[in-house]
């Protein structure tokens, strides 16, 4: 069972907040999907006895392909790799690009999923994040897509400087008027060396209100709880049997294999990453090179990131696992280092069998999933 | 003895001794390929690293020139302030001098105070202008500088580079030609400087000396003199890259000694070896008791390791006789010590070398220096205040005296008045004013101890942009008008955050401590209250507010592994923090008043 994510690095303009990693040229284009079939060739027998299960075009803003550059990328994965039965595959799309000739060429294609970067309902909020496209492209292009695709889900951002609850009570009425069965909601971040933090710094955009995200988390929380989702990982609703398959299995440790600029990979215990730089990339597949660093991981490593990961979602950590995996040290360690949170009512152990994050934890997993590293 | 040199080579930081003498090694055969290295006399990791001399090092070399053959003894020093006892004996062991100044920089505090201290011991100095294939080298100008410092003749000063080996020969010749044979009575009683010393696992401690009258025999009874005790001299020989044991060290010659001491503290720097049986009735002069003068608790992370962490700093006494400790307790903290420094540099590098050599995780508190205080009851009986909590109860304080240091500044003209503006804000007294050449000005200033404990050198380094150098002997003490600020974090005082600190400038340091805290303390899950408190009465305060989001939204492919980095990263940051009540506070909360400018 594995996973293939491929990277979009271009998108029309860039958000204030994002550093993923996109160009906003779109001159080397063509160029780059070239390359992003040949790295598929090129690492074919990477994941030779592994059934692909997913596919996930992720970016940067992957509606930017038209639909022979898709079918041609999706050919590709065909052509090289083991792909099981009917496989997830996922298309993240920006509301701009989705108009309704799309989404039924998109429907008529292999494409089953579709993540929509809807971000808010609200013109301000839209043009506060230089979001490319308006509070309208996002209505309709949400009751398009929801006619012709069943496995929907949207991005919304919380936690914007001055949102009121009302409004955050909007955007997810609205969401929930469409029937999207699947949400993953952030809350907005404010990465190093953005435009955002910049302007934060000029005191020109107000600094992040961490009371006021935490306030908005939890009506997320509770209201799509009401709705009948299931908050199965820290960003990530879903109804039942509309988890996202391919972002799950990051966070279970399964192998995936990551193409193009800056896309991560993972298999066994080495992960590897590309570099991030589209010419650097384009030229090391055209002398069929890999531009990528790989990193082991020790066992002490895995069992970290198992914790990080498996915190974050409803089937936490399983101390069965760890015993079986990472052997008693482990165990005991666990087990002694998470008492202090069980006793704050942050961690929770079910079933005597699993630790699990309360509510309560939630918005502190980063700090508690630390502490309970094996240094 | 006419053949023998003996010299060592001063100079202010990084002007280039260490490299020099790497390459006089060189030059003189006395090491092998093989055994080349860069500071090759910096044995310690820590110097090597830091490219800083902590201790004294001594090494022999053979030379010939014009036909004969000499020995030459180089004793490299360290160069920094916190050590300049431990110069001043080494400078003492020579008949002359390597003045080394760097041509780019010319004349800084430390070339001035070295060659001070070696023409109080009549060396014949032999200036060098060193660095001369640098680019931005000055030869001309930094010539004339040293023309007038010294006043020699322009001729006299050589020209060298430790990078490129230019000038070694001419710097080997003058070591011959111009520094006199060391003098002295071979049949006269045994009189040898200790100049240092060095811990050994297997041979105990090693001891250096010179020679300056009579000999030292393998076997020989013998005596130091200051500390009163006797020894069998198990073993001499002298230094050459290693040991090399002989029967004996004559007059005017350097070696080495071990007689099965196992404490440094036995082994004093500028004690007199004489023999048991026939002692000398001359004494080297100049021996003094090194005298710490700045003092730190320092207290394991982990209460658990008190005493793995007085094992691990009697074994760092063994090799560093100038540290000196005691148990203490904090309320905050436990049990730990306060211990004696000669300076902070030697405060950070005893630190390290726990860190590192012993893995010891501790927690070092403000460092202060040696208050005297007087109470109404015993007004002339000095109450000596190593730690700020020891400061009796301010009503019954008649007064307070603390140490005070005279300064020595040089710097370019335009930055006198910075350097005024900040001496003057760190209390000092500017006692003279002298203009080195038009564009380098010497001032003097009289100031406190203590206030160059506390973020002085930075600042020194920033409002010169880096054109200063600095000195400074200590001058006694004076009456002060002093307070104790404490620190209280969520309503409990916190003792190892105290400092004793003018009064006029309690409100401004009070204010800026809480602002620092606040910066420097994680948030916790709950709001922590800081508070700074003179007596009973709170002059500032700021809260650290509770911790409400600690998760990052994404955490897909790319996000692991950079994730996990950061949050182990977190977590070796955590082993350093000390729990004091439900605070955790890390270890730089506690410097966090030497850092109230950054
Ligand atoms: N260009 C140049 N650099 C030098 C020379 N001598 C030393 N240095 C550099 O100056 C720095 C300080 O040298 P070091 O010998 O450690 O100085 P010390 O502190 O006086 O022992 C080092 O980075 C050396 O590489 C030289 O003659 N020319
Ligand atoms: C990197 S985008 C890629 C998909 C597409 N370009 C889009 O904008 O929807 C994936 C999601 O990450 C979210 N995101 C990126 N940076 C963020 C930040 N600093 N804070 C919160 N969400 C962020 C985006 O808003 C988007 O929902
Ligand atoms: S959020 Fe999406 S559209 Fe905006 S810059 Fe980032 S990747 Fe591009
Ligand atoms: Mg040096």
């Amino acid at each position: 069972m594995a996973g293939i994510y491929i990277h979009i690095p271009f998108c029309k303009q860039a958000c204030f907040y994002c550093d993923f990693h996109f160009s906003t040229s779109l001159k080397k284009k063509d160029e780059l999907v070239q390359a992003l079939v040949k790295e598929l060739e090129l690492r074919k027998d990477e994941l030779k006895n592994e059934t692909i299960e997913t596919i996930y075009f992720g970016g940067g803003t992957p509606s930017l392909l038209t639909n022979e550059e898709l079918k041609l990328l999706i050919d590709s994965v065909y052509k090289h790799y083991q792909v099981a039965e009917n496989p997830e595959i996922t298309l993240e799309a920006n509301p701009d690009d989705l108009s309704k000739s799309v989404i039924i060429q998109l429907s008529e294609s292999p494409i089953n999923r579709l993540s929509i970067g809807i971000q808010s309902f609200f013109e301000d909020d839209l043009k506060n994040m230089n979001r490319a496209h308006s509070s309208d492209e996002a209505k309709k292009c949400l009751k398009e897509a929801t006619k012709y695709f069943d496995n929907i889900t949207i991005d919304l951002i919380y936690g914007i400087p001055n949102m009121s609850l009302e409004k955050w009570n909007k955007n997810l009425e609205m969401t929930f008027g469409f029937g999207v069965n699947h949400i993953s909601s952030y809350a907005l971040t404010v990465e190093p060396n953005t435009a955002m933090a910049m302007f934060i710094k000029k005191g020109t955009y107000p600094p992040m209100d961490e009371d006021l995200a935490l306030q908005h988390f939890n009506y997320l929380i509770e209201k799509t709880n009401e709705q009948g989702f299931v908050h199965y990982e820290i960003s990530n609703f879903g109804k039942p049997n509309y988890f996202s398959k391919h972002n799950t299995s990051y966070w279970q440790g399964k192998s995936y294999l990551g193409i193009g600029p800056s896309a991560h990979s993972f298999y066994k215990n080495e992960r590897s990453w590309n570099v991030s730089n589209n010419t650097k990339y384009i030229k090391a597949i055209q002398n069929k090179t890999l531009p990528n660093t790989a990193e082991h991981l020790s066992i002490q490593d895995e069992y970290n990131e198992y914790i990080m990961t498996g915190l974050r979602t409803i089937w936490g950590v399983s101390l069965e696992k760890i015993e079986k995996d990472f052997g008693k040290t482990f165990v005991e360690h666990l087990k002694i280092s998470a008492k202090k949170y069980i006793n704050e009512g942050l961690l929770e152990v079910s079933h005597q069998k699993t630790i699990i994050t309360t509510k309560k934890g939630k918005f502190l997993i980063d700090g508690i999933a630390s502490e309970l590293f094996m240094i | 003895m006419k053949n023998i040199r003996n010299f060592c080579i001063i100079a202010h930081i990084d002007h280039g001794k260490s490299t020099l003498a790497d390459r006089l090694l060189d030059f003189t055969g006395s090491v092998t390929d093989r055994e080349k290295q860069d500071q090759l006399l910096d044995t310690m990791d820590l110097e090597r690293e830091r490219g800083i001399t902590i201790k004294s090092h001594a090494i022999q070399m053979d030379y010939e020139y014009n036909g004969e053959k000499y020995i030459l003894n180089l004793i490299d020093t360290p160069g920094h302030v916190d050590f300049s006892y431990e110069v001043s004996r080494s400078i003492a062991a020579c008949e002359g001098a390597l003045l080394i100044v760097d041509a780019a920089q010319s004349i800084q505090a430390q070339t001035i105070s070295n060659l001070y201290l070696a023409l109080e011991n009549d060396l014949e100095i032999i200036p060098i202008l060193n660095k001369v294939d640098l680019p931005s080298a000055n030869p001309e100008e930094v010539t004339d500088d040293i023309v007038d410092l010294l006043g020699c003749k322009p001729e006299e000063v050589i020209h060298a580079s430790g990078k490129t080996g230019f000038g070694v020969d001419k710097i080997l010749e003058a070591v011959i030609e111009r520094i006199p044979a060391p003098k002295g009575d071979p049949n006269a009683p045994l009189q040898a400087l200790i100049f240092d010393s060095v811990y050994n696992t297997f041979r105990g401690i090693e001891t250096y000396f010179r020679v300056f009258n009579g000999e030292i025999k393998k076997g020989q009874k013998i005596k130091f003199v200051a500390t009163d005790k006797e020894y069998y001299a198990d073993e001499v020989g002298t230094l050459k890259l290693t040991q090399v044991a002989k029967q004996s060290v004559k007059t005017g010659d350097v070696g080495y000694l071990i007689t099965g001491i196992k404490t440094a503290k036995e082994v004093k720097v500028g004690d007199t070896i004489t023999d048991f049986a026939k002692p000398t009735t001359n004494i080297v002069e100049g021996f003094e008791d090194v005298k710490p003068m700045v003092f730190a608790g320092i207290y394991p992370v982990d209460t658990e390791d008190y005493e793995e962490l007085r094992n691990s700093m009697e074994k760092l006494q063994l090799n560093d006789a100038s540290l000196v400790f005691q148990p203490e307790s904090s309320a905050a903290l436990g049990f730990g010590f306060r211990c004696g420094f000669l300076g902070m540099l030697h405060m950070e590098i005893i630190q390290e070398r726990l860190e590192r050599e012993f893995d010891m995780t501790v927690i070092t508190t403000v460092p202060n220096v040696s208050y005297h205080a007087y109470t109404n009851k015993t007004p002339d009986e000095a109450f000596i205040v190593n730690n700020p909590s020891d400061l009796p109860d301010p009503s019954t304080v008649n007064r307070v005296e603390e140490p005070y240091i005279k300064a020595t500044i040089i710097t370019k003209a335009d930055f006198v008045g910075n350097v005024m503006s900040l001496c003057i804000e760190k209390r000092g007294i500017i006692i003279n004013q002298t203009y080195l050449t038009t564009e380098r000005v010497e001032l003097t200033f009289e100031m406190p101890l203590a206030e160059i404990v506390f973020d002085f050198y930075d600042r020194l380094k920033t409002v010169s942009k880096g054109y200063a150098s600095f000195d400074y002997s200590p001058i006694g003490m004076k009456t002060s008008k002093l307070v104790r600020l404490d620190i209280l974090l969520n309503a409990q005082p916190v003792d190892a955050l105290s400092a004793l600190i003018h009064a006029d400038n309690a409100q401004h340091i009070g204010k800026k401590m809480c602002e620092k805290l606040k910066e420097l303390i994680p948030r916790q899950q709950f709001d922590i209250p800081i508070q700074a408190a003179v007596g009973a009465k709170i002059i500032s305060r700021e809260t650290i507010k509770a911790l409400r989001k600690d998760v990052t939204a994404k955490c897909y492919g790319g996000d692991i592994s950079r994730k996990r980095k950061l949050l182990e990263k977190q977590k070796k940051g955590k082993k350093r923090m000390r729990q004091v009540g439900n605070v955790e506070i890390p270890q730089q909360a506690f410097m966090a008043v030497l850092k109230l400018n950054d």
